[in-house]
């Protein structure tokens, strides 16, 4: 089970700034280890976000993404009180949905 | 925890921009570059993952560390960061938050401090104390450093750490001093800080434990101070040993009153 995010949602005049910290290795699948074989790649390859379960924003990763990623966006239409939910999939089929209230 | 900034991060890029079109140094622009990081530093995932890590009940004794003295009393998070390393009446010894965390984990959790200790850095239990080590030192984010130099065994320390920070050896002839006595000095793009002094709020030993971006590691001063052996071609000294405490404490006196940014962001 992969280890938490870390969001924040706060308002910025009339949008709210949503901030996200995802734990992850984003293992590119480049690199090998010290023995010399090839570490298996391991990275998110989509990312999206809800506003109140409405979908507002999807994102399709690779391997180029650091690890342990930071996302920021802001969005439109937003209130304090509404929910943000971040879901992110990776290549293993591992997913992990967190959610933040925005302040 | 850190209070987020609430800039956006493309106003600070945009600035950053504008800035080095009117002649900037180039240890600016690492600042500026760790002024952008800031906001979404990953040192919180490991401030998260040492806060439940505090609270789980672990080890033969299945116990919690929450019971641990870190020198304000069981169980005191909040200020303990900024006084360590210090004299422990219980072990007779002066201890940095490292061997403290070593102590607790076996008188608490039963758990072998010789045998973590051993262990490579990043994997296993050493995993676990960096992550411990982020939620302690992110409990006196904002604090100044104010270690104690009351006990005799401290002012030993501090001597001791003197020495040891002057001492020269190795292929390179080298010190710690060699690199951080004076003001000025960098390696390659890097500015050095001056550690025989208080070398400002956030600089040098009030910096660490610290993500580094370029490892995806987050690094506690043990660490930090193992690479510094390794770049002096030395031996490497024994972690958590009386060395490294030492030194800590010759750093942490130095640089009484810095505020302590960590856990902060390394390029």
């Amino acid at each position: 089970m992969a280890d938490p995010m870390k969001i924040r949602a706060q308002m910025a005049g009339d949008k709210a700034t949503v901030r996200v910290l995802m734990a992850h290795e984003m293992e590119t699948g480049q690199r090998k280890d010290s023995a010399g074989n090839t570490i298996p790649a391991w990275y998110i390859q989509t990312v999206s976000a809800k506003h109140n379960d409405k979908p507002v924003m999807s994102a399709q990763w690779g391997p180029a993404v650091s690890k342990n990623p930071f996302l920021q966006f802001s969005l439109k239409g937003a209130k304090a009180g509404d929910k943000v939910a971040i879901t992110w999939t990776d290549n293993k089929g591992d997913t992990r949905t967190d959610e933040a209230v925005v302040s | 925890m850190k209070a987020w900034k609430a800039a956006p991060l493309l106003g600070a890029l945009a600035i950053a921009g504008a800035a080095w079109s009117q002649g900037k140094s180039a240890a600016d622009g690492i600042a500026e570059y760790r002024k952008m990081l800031e906001d979404g530093n990953p040192a919180e995932l490991f401030e998260a993952k040492g806060e439940k890590l505090w609270k789980t009940q672990r080890g033969p004794k299945n116990a919690t560390l929450e019971q641990c003295d870190l020198g304000k009393g069981p169980g005191v998070v909040k200020g303990a960061w900024v006084e360590l390393p210090r004299y422990f009446a219980d072990t007779k010894r002066v201890q940095d938050l490292e061997s403290r965390l070593l102590t607790c984990m076996e008188t608490l959790q039963g758990l072998n401090a010789a045998d973590i200790a051993k262990a490579p850095f990043g994997r296993g239990e050493q995993a676990n104390m960096d992550a411990l080590a982020a939620y302690i030192s992110a409990a006196s984010n904002g604090m100044k450093m104010n270690l104690p130099q009351a006990h005799r065994d401290e002012k030993v320390m501090y001597e001791l750490g003197k020495r040891a920070f002057y001492f020269r050896g190795g292929p390179m002839d080298f010190s710690c001093a060699s690199c951080h006595e004076g003001s000025g000095k960098r390696v390659r793009l890097q500015d050095l800080p001056d550690l025989t002094k208080n070398p400002g709020d956030g600089i040098g030993f009030a910096a660490w434990p610290a993500y580094r971006v370029s490892s995806g590691e987050l690094w506690t001063m043990q660490r930090r101070l193992n690479d510094c052996y390794r770049q002096q071609r030395f031996p490497y000294p024994g972690y958590a040993s009386d060395v490294t405490i030492a030194l800590g404490v010759y750093m942490g006196v130095n640089a009484k009153g810095a505020e302590s940014i960590a856990p902060s962001i390394k390029r």
